[in-house]
This record gives structure tokens, C-alpha cells and sequence, in this order.
């Protein structure tokens, strides 16, 4: 450990893997904790086999002392506790021929589908070490040898472990800080390993460091945005954004129901803002495909609502645990019906935070549903982040007067908006229906009260001033990388690649995916000659969407693959160099 | 109407009516004329057979009630009757709603009572309704005067009926005697409702034929 | 419930909107209005405290025939609605409006749930035995041999037995009523009303154009030959072995009902933050 090191590097990339017991999940926490702790940058990415109990898992981590996005393109280290099935993680965990891998020699040898790739390989008697140590448990030691070969320091693991297990009741303390003691005394005996490049800072107060996961921060959001209702039903991998909110909301005077299916909690929602409070649930695909109804209700009586869509591998159950952006087109065409409505994705895990308070906002704002494009990898991956900052913009709907003269619900006016009365407001009661209708909210099937209200319906989006926040534009260039969600971290990497070997690009990352913004897009995009529309999906949505929408400039090329393998900077950064040298 | 139905207790009188000599009753209703209607399956006087009234003010509360209902129901057959585009029906259904309204206007005026009766929200029959409230499941939307002034004839029989088993039944003579009048009056507007149907054409017999199946809603 | 006590009085009247009903005339939804109607004039509500909620079909068009705050939402999904609003505007008296159709079928999980999450709500199903609106075809509760184009010669299915079920479930009250008693139902409604959680009230509603024979219901109904009780079992069995013509209120418990607190926390939400900060 005390071996000097020469190299530095940006970012160190580790992966623990075992089985069931072995405490993986547990061991990468802590490791993010003791990052955090130290004054780095980090995340952890979860990966799990599909069973509930005793699955074959990896934690997959990566510190800097810049903010983290996304994972790299290879990993430095792979600590495997035990190995069984971990070969199913073989293109999650890519390595080469400068990784180096750690396993107990009693759990057999390190799957050949990674030695292949040219990776060092240490046995490390974990088990044993741990025998050892009457009382401790392998993954402690893990994560002591995880912290010395990423140069963390050794009080940084003691505080976080002393934390950590005086609130599991302070059993066997010492024989874990010893574990893990003798894990970080062991990486000495691992080759040198290159060291982070820059220096550790530490941020206190108003600007401590946050370690938040991006469903917790979706959560979060929807209660600075205002949101006090929300009707849940658990589905992988939104599950946390309402196990979050459903101790939050009382505490801000709201409360939380558990639905019986998705069509339960996203009615409840409706009914819920229809009644005057501000209303959100989350869910994934499978969910939100039985959503789709009543958020159509909610674009024609103009109830606000927003539903948090935590994207998953598709279609149909898919691959529930694992991350895809899939679910673009269902968010922008799966209502029947002219059905304008918002779609808002975040693009980092921090900007969950922002953007779904946004959401909250724009949907008050616009009497319309709005679907936060969130996915597994934001919602599930946890992140020391800068704290984002309250964008101070909560719902606020425009209500009706008590007594009203002459109300209409449905008015038509310049904005498109019409005051909307609150039950128990004397002298407005109307009907919301979801029948087409005249002004006053009265079912109508003439076409002239149909076109009207379609118009309004479809004005009052377009009209609003959706302000910067539309999208992240950064750098200049004639090529233009254009994206949204969790691909903007990986993009933006691939980027300052680019740049660092003299080559020009711009990022334009989709906050606001709906209702369309051709004006802003355009002025984005003046002068690029050539547009790389980076998504994870099979058959680019986002790309067929913006063809079909945008007059986008020169040549544009749809770069894509599917999940559940996450969007990383090399692939990006290839597409650019690539295509710049052509 | 269904006899077989409900029981509960005819109603309540409330002490806050003024208790004034019951029915003078005015020389209304000019209407109505004759024909024989359909069955009146239950014989209408039975329900009043536990109706009893105790005094002159409540005797004419329960008479508000029962020309106020009826007033009512005759207004929202004529709105059904609108939507669903019979102009005539609709029409003469109007003016039975506003003939029993007048009724009930006229009690509210000869009681002095500046407004409804607090009892006549719960007045209780013995049958399901007031005994001069049309059945609403006799409607169609194809029906024509005929039938609405048969459902008219029906309504004001059990309205005679009922009150002639009120006065019968009543130990208080004030009810009686207004009991009588109503009756009376009851009668007579029978009579001119059967005029009326003699003078109004009866329906063939395919008169419920539509060529055209009903139309999806919702 | 949360009545609002009204200065003045409103009649029954009062609670009707100036936009008339498109029911057949015959059908039985008519009454029911009117029962509506006179329940609220009987509780002294005040039509701005009163929402009226429904899905899709003939009986939910009745929100808008109200003068009372109204839903008139998707097809089977009005009782998630209204429990949605009930929860989150407590102070509110939500009546739920639904069919044989939309109730049962289409929206039968959620009676089940409905009756078990034990909301105070009422919710009110006109039963007729048939989809009206789709122009007559079977429902959970038309008879197995009824004959329709959707299904020639009868479903062949049991009936779907709407009170025991919301008996198994946990309703909390239990009535069946008749359309063609408007004041008795207003009766069954207003004491729905005034009883705690999930009340039920169950109305034979005769359709008339897809149904003409139900116009005998008015002979065939009678009031319940036994005292409401508060034990389901009990009641159950009575429903098991009725013929579904009797009227009259019969369950009532006394089980509390569902309702989180809303509006108590006082926490500003930068108070939260503490648990993600470093």
C-alpha cells in the first residue's frame, strides 16, 4: 500500500462481485461512503441477478475527484468474494489487460470469460482471513482491500465502518475493523495501482456533498416541487421513489396511498388534484403502459398530474432490473387521441431532484399530466453529488374566484389556461370530464367545441415559456451530440475527450422532450453541420422523434444500442473522432 | 306504482306550520279530459291506508307535497322528452307540470306560507311516491299525448282515491272536510282528462317501431 | 362525512344543474338523481362540498346532472378516483356513481379494494343488468341465459353477487335499494352517507330499452323481511339465499375508516435534505 506511485488518472473503476451472503451490496456502500467521507466524487451502480434472495450480484463503482456521471469504459479492479454465475456480468464489468482481479482461491478461479481478457490476477484468502477474525464477515474485507488499492485513506474506513455498525447495534465491531483493516493491509500486496489525480475536497454546510440515489432525488423533488399526494404501487425499479415519499409526505403535511394496481394509484392521483393538491406517483413501463389511459383523462379535464416513469428494459416485463431509455416513444405518443403533454428527463442523478421539481411546476402551471423520464440507472445508482440547488419553482395553479361570474371551467383565453376551481369553492362546481366539452365543462361532440378545446389544449403548451431550462447546452463545435437522460453523463465524458485531443463538439442534452421547442433547437444547433443523436434503446426513438418533429442541420446519425449494457464515453467518444476524421 | 313496496311512516308533522282552515280549494284546473287507463294494479286508496293526518295544516302540507312532487316529475318528463325530441309530448307534459305547480302555488298562498313547509321534504307515503307522481319507467321516447295524458288519468284517480280514503280515515273534521274537497277536485279533474283523451287520437298499435337500432354512447 | 352545516336549507332542487339528462325516459337513472338529489337536501349539504364522482356508462353521467362539484373520469376507475380525492380533501363528501358495467366488470378490482381500504366514501351502483351505452350486452349481473349479439344464447355465466361480495370484502355498509322509490332510496343514500368508511348501495335501475321487462321490478321488489345487523356473516348469508328483490338497508359494522392524515406535517421540505447531506 505504501508502494509509491507514479501514474495518476481521473477516475479509479471498481467491481465487487459474490453471491448470496456475501454481502456485495453492502460492501459497495460502505466503499461509496468512505469516498464521500474522504471528500471524493463517486457512485455505485447495482447489478443483480433476478432473484429476490441469494443472486449473484455486482457493485460497480467509480471515484473521482471531479463528479461522476456514468461508468467508465473498463474497470481497474474486480474483487470477486466468490464467483459463482459472475460470468453473467462479464459485459457490465470489462476488463483488460491492465485490470487486476481478486478472488479467494478456495472459490476456484476467476471466470475464464475475464482472464481472457488479459487480466492480473491476486488470490486473496477472504474467507479465511475472515475465519480469522472470529466474528467478521468476508465483505469487510473486501472493502478494507477495495479502499487501499484506491488510495482512500484508513481513517476514513474506520469512521465510516464505526458509523455504520454502531447502528447495526456496534455487534462485532472490532473484529469487522479488523477485517477490514486487514483487507486494506493486503493491497499492498496487489501491484501498484495508478492514483487519482487532483486533490480530495471537502464541503460543509450549505454546500456538503449529497449521496442520494436518483429515485430518492426524484422523490425529493416532487416535494420541493409542491407534490403532496401520492397513490403508489410498488414495480421495480421506481419502487424507491415511493418507498421514499411515503415517510417525506407526512412530514410536509401530505400523505401517500398504496393502490391496488397502477390504474388505482394513477386515478387516485387525478382525483387527488382534481381536489386542489398536488399530486405524483412513480412507475416503470409495464406501468405506466396501464397509466396511459387516465393520463389522457388528465390531458382532457386538465388535471394536473406527474408521473415519474423510471425506465426499464422493454417492452412487455422486459428486464425489470436493469436500465433502458425504451419507454420514449409510450411517453410521447402512448395516448390516443391529440393528447398534448409534458415530458421532462432528467439528465443526471442530481437533476432528478431539479428536473422533477420542474415537472411539478410545469404541470401545475399547465393544468396538463407530466411524465418524468427517469431510468434504473438514475433511480437504482447511488452518487456523492454537489447539493442542486432549489430552482425555486413549485406548482401553482391558476384557481378560480369563489363565486365566479359566469364560470367556465374550460374557458378559452390567450394562454390557454383557465382559472380551474377548487371543490368547495362556492359557486364554480363543475363537472372535469373526460368527454370532450364546451366551456363550461358540458359534454359536447360538435366539432366546433372540439376544435376549440383541442386548440386550447394543445396552445397552452406551446405557448409557455419554457425558459433555459429546456436543455443543457455546453461547448461548440460543427458536430453536435444530441441526447437526453442518462446518456449525458457518458456523452458529455466522450466530449471532453474529444476536446482534450483538439476536437470541437457541442452537447445539447433534452430536459424538456415535450412539447417540442424548434425555435430553441435550432438556435442550438445554427451552424452544426453534422448531429449525433446518442440514446439506449433498440431502434432510436429519440432519433425518429426529432426527425419527425425538428428540422435538425446538415447530416444526422442515430448513434444507439439497447440496455441493459449502459451508454459509455468510448463508444460516444469513437462516434465523434470517427466521424470528425471522416 | 308498487303497493307491495315500503313501509315506513306516512310523515311527520311539524309544529312550525300555521295551522289554518284546510282547503278552500279553488276553482282550478282546467284541464284534463277523459279515457280509460291501463290497470291501476293496486287499488290507489290503499296507499293512504295508514296516512293519518292529524290536523288541518298538516293535511295541506301533505297536499303541497303531493302536487309539488307531482309538479316536479311531470317538469322532468318534459325535459326527458325535450332531449329526446318529442315536441308534443314534451309540451303537453309542460303544462301538467305547470297545472299541478299552480295547485301547489295556490296552498303555499292560501296557507300563507312564504315557503315550503318544512314537513313536505319528508312526507311519506304509503306507496313509493306521492299518490299523483307518475311513474317515470312509463315513459318513451316515442310515446304520444295518449299515452301521457293515460299516465295523467292514472295519477289523478289515485290522487281522488286517496283522498277519499283520507276523509274516510280522519277523525279530525278540518282534515275531513279538505280531504273532501280535494277529493272533489280530484274527481274532477279525472273527468277532464278523460274529455281530453276522447279528443286525442289513439296511438296504432306499432307505434314503439323505430327503424333504427339505438345509438352508441359513451 | 363531513357536513357542512348550511345556513339556509336547500331543497332537492337546488342540487340539479340546468343540463338535462340523456337517459332514455323510462330509465330508472331519472330516480335516482332525484334521490340524490333529496339526500343531499336532506344531510344540509351545500353543493361546493359535495363531489360527485363516476366512470363510464349510462349511471355516470349523473355528475354533471348536479349542481355539485363533479368527475366524470375513465371507464371502471371511479371508485380510485374518488378515493384519491377523499384522501386528499378529507372535508369533502364524495359520492361515487357507477353501473352494473362499470362498477363490477371493468372496475371490479377495485370494489374489492374499495370495500377492504374502507375510505368513507358512498358509492351508489345502478344496476340494470346490462351495458346501455354499448347498446345491450351482458353484464357480471345479467342472467346466464340472457341473449344478446355479443354473446348468442346467454353468457352461460353465474351472476356476480355485488353485496356479498362487498360483504366479504369489508364494506362497511350494505343496502339495496329500488329506482322506482326515489324517496326511499334518498333514504337508503342519506343514511349511506352518514355512516362512516365504504358504504354501498346497491339500486335496481331499470333499463328500459334494453331491458323493457325490468319495468316489472316495481311488482316484484319488496322491503327486507329483516332488520338490518352488524354482523356480515349474517348478512351474507341472508344475501346468499335472497332473491335480489329485497330493499332496505342490510349491513351496517362500525369498522373505522381509512384516512392517513393530510395537511398535519408542518416540515418545510429543506428540512428533509438533512438525510441525504454529508
Amino acid at each position: 500500500m505504501s508502494k509509491p506511485r507514479e501514474k495518476t488518472k481521473d477516475s479509479i473503476s471498481i467491481a465487487i462481485t459474490g453471491s448470496g451472503g456475501a454481502g456485495v451490496m453492502t460492501a459497495g456502500n460502505l466503499l461509496l461512503e468512505v469516498a464521500a467521507q474522504a471528500g471524493w466524487y463517486g457512485l455505485m451502480v447495482r447489478s443483480s441477478g433476478p432473484q429476490i434472495r441469494g443472486g449473484e450480484a455486482a457493485a460497480l463503482l467509480r471515484f473521482s475527484h471531479a463528479p461522476v456521471e456514468c461508468l467508465d469504459d473498463r474497470f481497474d479492479v474486480l474483487i470477486g468474494i466468490d464467483w459463482q454465475n459472475i460470468h453473467r456480468f462479464a459485459d457490465e464489468i470489462p476488463l483488460d489487460a491492465s485490470s487486476v482481479m481478486l478472488g479467494d482461491p478456495d472459490q476456484g478461479e476467476p471466470p475464464e470469460v475475464f482472464s481472457a481478457r488479459g487480466a492480473s490476477y491476486v488470490p486473496l484468502a477472504f474467507k479465511q482471513m475472515a475465519k480469522a477474525l472470529p466474528g467478521s464477515w468476508p465483505n469487510m474485507i473486501a472493502l478494507g482491500l477495495a479502499a487501499g488499492l484506491a488510495g482512500l485513506p484508513a481513517d476514513s474506513v474506520k469512521a465510516v465502518l464505526q458509523k455504520s455498525l454502531k447502528k447495526g447495534g456496534g455487534e462485532k465491531m472490532a473484529a469487522n475493523l479488523a477485517a477490514a483493516e486487514a483487507g486494506y493491509a493486503a493491497a499492498s500486496s496487489v501491484p501498484a495501482m495508478a492514483r487519482l489525480a487532483g486533490q480530495a475536497a471537502h464541503k460543509a454546510g450549505k454546500d456538503a456533498r449529497w449521496l442520494i440515489t436518483g429515485n430518492q432525488a426524484a422523490g425529493f423533488g416532487a416535494v420541493r416541487g409542491g407534490v403532496r399526494f401520492c397513490a403508489a404501487y410498488p414495480i421495480t425499479p421506481a419502487t424507491e421513489v415511493l418507498e421514499w415519499l411515503a415517510p417525506a409526505l407526512p412530514k410536509v403535511g401530505g400523505t401517500l396511498v398504496q393502490a391496488e394496481d397502477e390504474l388505482a394509484s394513477v386515478n387516485m392521483i387525478v382525483g387527488a388534484s382534481y381536489g386542489g393538491v398536488p399530486a405524483l406517483t412513480a412507475t416503470a413501463g409495464p406501468g405506466l403502459s396501464l397509466m396511459t389511459e387516465a393520463i389522457g383523462l388528465a390531458v382532457a379535464a386538465e388535471v394536473p398530474i406527474v408521473v415519474v416513469d423510471v425506465m426499464r428494459g422493454g417492452p412487455s416485463t422486459g428486464i425489470p432490473a436493469k436500465s433502458e431509455q425504451s419507454d420514449v416513444s409510450i411517453a410521447l405518443y402512448g395516448l390516443h387521441g391529440d393528447a398534448p403533454r409534458l415530458v421532462v428527463a432528467p439528465n443526471s442523478i442530481a437533476d432528478c431532484v431539479s428536473a422533477t421539481q420542474w415537472a411539478v411546476h410545469l404541470a401545475e402551471a399547465l393544468q396538463s399530466p407530466a411524465i418524468v423520464l427517469s431510468d434504473q440507472y438514475f433511480g437504482q445508482t447511488r452518487a456523492v453529488v454537489d447539493p442542486p440547488a432549489d430552482i425555486g419553482l413549485v406548482g401553482d395553479r391558476l384557481k378560480a374566484n369563489a363565486g365566479a361570474e359566469g364560470y367556465k371551467r374550460y374557458a378559452i383565453t390567450d394562454s390557454g389556461i383557465s382559472p380551474m376551481a377548487v371543490p368547495g369553492t362556492p359557486g364554480t362546481a363543475y363537472t372535469a370530464d373526460g368527454l370532450e366539452h364546451n366551456e363550461r365543462g358540458l359534454p359536447s361532440s360538435q366539432s366546433g367545441d372540439h376544435i376549440r378545446q383541442l386548440d386550447k389544449r394543445a396552445k397552452k403548451l406551446a405557448q409557455f415559456d419554457y425558459g433555459e431550462r429546456w436543455a443543457e447546452l455546453e461547448g461548440e463545435g460543427e458536430l453536435a451530440v444530441v441526447t437526453f437522460g442518462s446518456c449525458t453523463g457518458a456523452a458529455r465524458e466522450a466530449l471532453a475527450r474529444a476536446a482534450a485531443e483538439g476536437i470541437k463538439a457541442r452537447l445539447v442534452s433534452l430536459r424538456l422532450l415535450s412539447p417540442v421547442q424548434p425555435e430553441r433547437l435550432a438556435k442550438a444547433l445554427a451552424g452544426a453541420k453534422r448531429v449525433l443523436v446518442v440514446e439506449q434503446n433498440h431502434t432510436g426513438q429519440l432519433y425518429r422523434y426529432l426527425r419527425a418533429e425538428y428540422d435538425l442541420p446538415g447530416e444526422v446519425r442515430s448513434f444507439r444500442h439497447p440496455g441493459p449494457l449502459p451508454m459509455r464515453p468510448d463508444e460516444i467518444h469513437q462516434q465523434i473522432t470517427e466521424w470528425s476524421r471522416s | 306504482m308498487s303497493t307491495k313496496k315500503s313501509s315506513k311512516k306516512v310523515s311527520k308533522s311539524s309544529g312550525k306550520t300555521r295551522a289554518k282552515p284546510a282547503a278552500k280549494k279553488t276553482a282550478v284546473k282546467a284541464k284534463r279530459t277523459a279515457a280509460p287507463k291501463r290497470v291501476a294494479a293496486k287499488a290507489a286508496g290503499k296507499t293512504a291506508a295508514k296516512a293519518v293526518v292529524k290536523s288541518a295544516a298538516e293535511f295541506m302540507a301533505h297536499a303541497y307535497a303531493m302536487e309539488a312532487e307531482a309538479a316536479e316529475r311531470y317538469a322532468e318528463f318534459a325535459d326527458s322528452m325535450e332531449v329526446h325530441n318529442n315536441r308534443e309530448v314534451a309540451e303537453l307534459f309542460r303544462k301538467l307540470s305547470r297545472i299541478e305547480q299552480r295547485h301547489a302555488d295556490q296552498i303555499m298562498e292560501q296557507m300563507g306560507w312564504k315557503q315550503s313547509p318544512a314537513t313536505a321534504a319528508d312526507v311519506r307515503w304509503e306507496g313509493a311516491e306521492g299518490p299523483e307522481t307518475a311513474d317515470p319507467t312509463e315513459l318513451h321516447y316515442l310515446m304520444q299525448p295518449y299515452h301521457a295524458l293515460q299516465i295523467a288519468l292514472h295519477n289523478e284517480k289515485r290522487a281522488r282515491d286517496f283522498f277519499a280514503h283520507l276523509a274516510k280515515a280522519t277523525k279530525d273534521v278540518g282534515v275531513r272536510q279538505g280531504a273532501l274537497e280535494m277529493e272533489e277536485e280530484e274527481a274532477e279533474h279525472v273527468r277532464l282528462i278523460e274529455e281530453w283523451l276522447k279528443r286525442t287520437p289513439k296511438p296504432d298499435a306499432n307505434w314503439q317501431a323505430d327503424p333504427d337500432p339505438p345509438v352508441l354512447s359513451d | 362525512m363531513n357536513t357542512v352545516a348550511a345556513a339556509a336549507p336547500l331543497t332537492a332542487q337546488a342540487f340539479k344543474s340546468d343540463y338535462k339528462p340523456i337517459w332514455c325516459p323510462g330509465c330508472g337513472d331519472y330516480s335516482v338523481l332525484s334521490s340524490f338529489t333529496k339526500a343531499f337536501a336532506k344531510l344540509n349539504l351545500r353543493p361546493e362540498n359535495v363531489a360527485v364522482v363516476s366512470g363510464i356508462g349510462c349511471s355516470s353521467r349523473i355528475p354533471a346532472y348536479t349542481n355539485c362539484y363533479g368527475f366524470h373520469g375513465v371507464h371502471g376507475r371511479s371508485l380510485a378516483a374518488a378515493a384519491g380525492l377523499k384522501l386528499a380533501r378529507p372535508d369533502l363528501t364524495v359520492v361515487v356513481a357507477s353501473g352494473d358495467g362499470d362498477g363490477y366488470s371493468i372496475g371490479g378490482n377495485h370494489f374489492l379494494h374499495a370495500c377492504r381500504r374502507n375510505v368513507d366514501l358512498t358509492y351508489v351502483v345502478m344496476d340494470n343488468h346490462v351495458y346501455g351505452m354499448t347498446k345491450g350486452q351482458p353484464s357480471p349481473t345479467t342472467e346466464p341465459d340472457w341473449d344478446s349479439k355479443l354473446s348468442p344464447g346467454g353468457t352461460g355465466l353465474r351472476t356476480f353477487n355485488p353485496l356479498v361480495i362487498a360483504l366479504a370484502a369489508g364494506a362497511n355498509f350494505v343496502a339495496r335499494a329500488f329506482a322506482g322509490d326515489p324517496n326511499g332510496t334518498a333514504e337508503i343514500i342519506a343514511e349511506a352517507m352518514r355512516t362512516p368508511g365504504f358504504s354501498f348501495v346497491e339500486i335496481l335501475s331499470p333499463c328500459v330499452t334494453f331491458r323493457p321487462e325490468q319495468r316489472e321490478w316495481k311488482q316484484m321488489v319488496r322491503p327486507a323481511p329483516v332488520t338490518p345487523t352488524e354482523d356480515a356473516a349474517r348478512a351474507a348469508r341472508r344475501l346468499m339465499s335472497d332473491d335480489g328483490m329485497n330493499i332496505g338497508v342490510l349491513f351496517k359494522g362500525d369498522r373505522k375508516p381509512y384516512q392517513p392524515p393530510i395537511g398535519k406535517g408542518k416540515k418545510h421540505p429543506s428540512d428533509l435534505e438533512a438525510e441525504f447531506a454529508l
